[in-house]
């Protein structure tokens, strides 16, 4: 059986992680409400802009408009963003993010990362980071502008044929799902049923100026949208799944206090028994 | 017949409503919608946008983007939507002067993109501005 010494000091030892955990957690929580908000406010507008952007789609065929950021190469080099955390005790996101990248893009493409955790995962594999960014919280448009600004520029020269995004998709606190999406060459969205769009027959809109045009500053607008709007889901996903592993190894560190509390007693009672006993035993003997 | 009117910015949802009619500060020119309008996609560029709701006119100044017009539906995309109280003249003024400061400082052939933000900003702005001097009580 364990001496009383040892564990009072393991009670507290726990104590103070829990102490700490606890913190993290109500950090992590007052974040994740400010990051969730951003990223679901963002949605109404992505989601209206793929609604035009299909719209827009649905109007032309592919000989009609044309534009260097919807051209369809044959060739395979892909150009990946890789969006992480910078800091760890989030649970699983980063592996899963990378077992997804694994999964859905080709071994041999070319990276730019945000975010430490997968950065030194990828150098640590040997891939080839073209760029690294970092991303202040709450995270400000102009940071996706300057990332997609140099996706597009990689694309449009030509050095790559293909350019998505990995990343986490945020459905709920509880639940985050790690994704790959294709950026660029932009393909325009398939219509939902949600996505916000105008009812009716959409296929015989104006357009002004003209639809080349309308669609020249749309693209690029999309295209940032689309950075913009991966940040921040990962963004919102990193508090969310940070404050959740927090609060349960608050949880479990509360449980095992208990646990050792309780072995504590049963210990120190056992001791008193004994002490007793030998006491007793004694007197006995004297008598 | 109702039009309802979206207002949509990254940030939030600024508008969602019945509205009677709404005017745009559309790529060529104002233009009126109506109830019943046909399909159309167009430009925005900075300037006021006015709609009809329960007989009062409201206004907002926007920023550049876009609007879709459907049957009974206009969502307008835009990166700044303000009332007349929201606009502060003075950060205004600023917020101009530091992007024109800037667009000094920029090569011009260097970085077009950067070039074409900074106007952006300035234009935006400007509208603003102009908004604010013209409703302001």
């Amino acid at each position: 059986m364990a001496n009383l010494r040892d564990i009072r000091r393991r009670i507290k030892s726990v104590k103070n992680t829990a102490q700490i955990t606890r913190a993290m957690q109500l950090v992590a929580a007052a974040k994740m409400k400010k990051a969730q908000d951003q990223a679901m406010a963002g949605r109404d507008y992505s989601s209206q802009l793929n609604a035009v952007l299909s719209d827009i789609a649905a109007n032309f065929s592919d000989e009609e408009v044309s534009h260097p950021l919807l051209e369809v190469r044959e060739g395979n080099r892909e150009l990946v963003l890789v969006v992480s955390t910078d800091k760890g005790l989030c649970g699983p996101l980063n592996t899963n993010v990378a077992k997804k990248l694994r999964a859905e893009t080709s071994a041999d493409a070319k990276y730019v990362t945000v975010g430490r955790k997968l950065r030194v995962m990828l150098e640590k594999t040997q891939k080839d980071i073209l760029a690294d960014y970092s991303v202040h919280d709450p995270v400000p448009f102009a940071d996706a502008r300057a990332i997609a600004a140099f996706l597009t520029k990689q694309f449009v020269d030509g050095k790559f044929d293909k350019v998505s995004i990995a990343y986490t998709r945020f459905v709920n606190t509880l639940s985050q799902v790690p994704e790959v999406i294709q950026l660029l060459p932009v393909k325009p969205p398939e219509q939902s049923e949600d996505s916000g769009s105008i009812e009716g027959d959409s296929s015989d809109s104006l357009f002004e100026p003209s639809a080349s045009e309308v669609l020249a500053s749309i693209l690029p607008l999309y295209v940032n949208f689309q950075v913009y709007q991966a940040l921040l889901e990962s963004r919102a996903t990193e508090h969310s799944a940070r404050m959740v592993a927090m609060k349960a190894a608050t949880d479990n560190a509360k449980k095992f206090i208990k646990e050792l509390t309780l072995e504590y007693n049963k210990v120190r009672q056992a001791a008193i028994t004994a002490e007793l006993l030998e006491i007793t035993t004694a007197m006995k003997a004297m008598e | 017949m109702a039009l309802h009117l979206e207002i949509v910015t990254p940030e939030k949802k600024i508008f969602s409503d019945t509205v009677e009619n709404v005017y745009l500060p559309g790529a060529d020119g104002e233009m009126g919608i109506l109830p019943s309008h046909a399909g159309l996609v167009t430009a925005l560029q900075p300037g006021e946008l006015r709609y009809l709701r329960e007989g009062q006119v409201n206004t907002l100044a926007i920023g550049s983007g876009f609007a879709e017009v459907g049957k009974d539906k206009i969502v307008v995309l835009t990166d700044m939507a303000l009332g007349e109280s929201e606009i502060d003249e003075k950060a205004t003024e600023d917020a101009i002067q530091r992007a024109e400061e800037k667009l000094l400082g920029v090569e011009h052939s260097m970085d077009a993109e950067e070039v074409a933000y900074l106007q952006g900003i300035i234009a935006k702005q400007s509208a603003a501005l102009r908004f604010k001097r013209k409703h302001m009580h």
